[in-house]
């Protein structure tokens, strides 16, 4: 799977200002809403189901990133966005590092191949220190989606 | 070191596959030994102390994959997390919330 099949490029935001993890995920799921992705009265019912998510465990999976994420039943195919937070939230990661880099994704509650496979090619993207790097230094949504585009395109990780 | 390493052979069993929530478990519980502890799917090693490399495998329902730790503590690490994967990732947290339902 490759980021531009789930990542819309219209909700891709690089200037996260709230420093905690509930308001950092109301505003990219917001976005999403911006974009139209989601419907407005979906809101809070996916912001609530993602929280609730984050009590099992939280999804930080070092590094500086995070892959917030919940099923939901009006979603006919796995989506997601990447945020960026230049201060960086505070996400209980395992590692203790703050997080800079979000990957929000939000998949049909009978499909969870695809939603692996989105996970095993962000964190194997994410290996690649160049990449990581790069992305947490973005400051528009275009930079952080030609980036996505050149890994798409192989031209980080192997 | 120099020991070989205490090995043994993991079957995913989970419909959802290695996903975040049981890597995150598993990292957690890995990072509780000094062992030096990986994890191998074919030809793809990663350090089983870490959530991001952990989901680079991408190991779904069925997938086997091979333990390995070496170190002081390495047979008492391979322990927990053989039991970690044979009960399917069932932690007290999640035990609670499937009786609370």
């Amino acid at each position: 799977m490759k980021f531009a099949d789930f990542i819309c490029h219209e909700a891709i935001t690089t200037d996260l200002e709230a420093d905690g993890k509930l308001e950092v995920i109301r505003q990219i799921v917001s976005v999403l809403v911006s974009a139209g992705k989601i419907e407005e009265q979906e809101f809070e019912g996916i912001v609530e189901a993602i929280l609730k998510r984050e009590e099992l465990g939280s999804t930080g999976i070092g590094r500086g990133v995070a892959v917030p994420h919940t099923k939901h039943s009006t979603v006919e195919k796995l989506f997601g966005t990447v945020a960026i937070s230049p201060s960086g939230v505070d996400f209980e990661s395992l590692d203790g590092e703050k997080v800079h880099l979000l990957f929000l994704l939000i998949s049909p509650p009978d499909r969870p191949g695809d939603h692996l496979r989105a996970l095993e090619n962000i964190s194997r993207q994410l290996r690649d220190d160049t990449f990581c790097r790069f992305l947490k230094q973005s400051i528009t949504p275009d930079d952080v989606w030609q980036l996505l585009e050149e890994a798409d395109d192989n031209q980080f990780a192997s | 070191m120099g020991n070989p390493p205490v090995s043994r052979i993991l079957l995913i069993k989970g419909p959802q596959g290695l996903h975040a929530r049981p890597a995150e478990l598993f990292a957690r519980t890995a990072m509780q030994y000094e062992a030096a502890i990986e994890l191998i799917r074919v030809e793809i090693r990663v350090d089983a102390k870490s959530v991001l490399q952990l989901l680079t495998l991408g190991a779904d329902q069925g997938t086997e994959l091979v333990l390995e730790a070496r170190g002081v503590d390495a047979r008492q690490a391979v322990e927990a997390l053989v039991q970690l994967v044979d009960r399917d990732f069932a932690d007290e947290k999640n035990l609670n919330q499937e009786q609370a339902r």
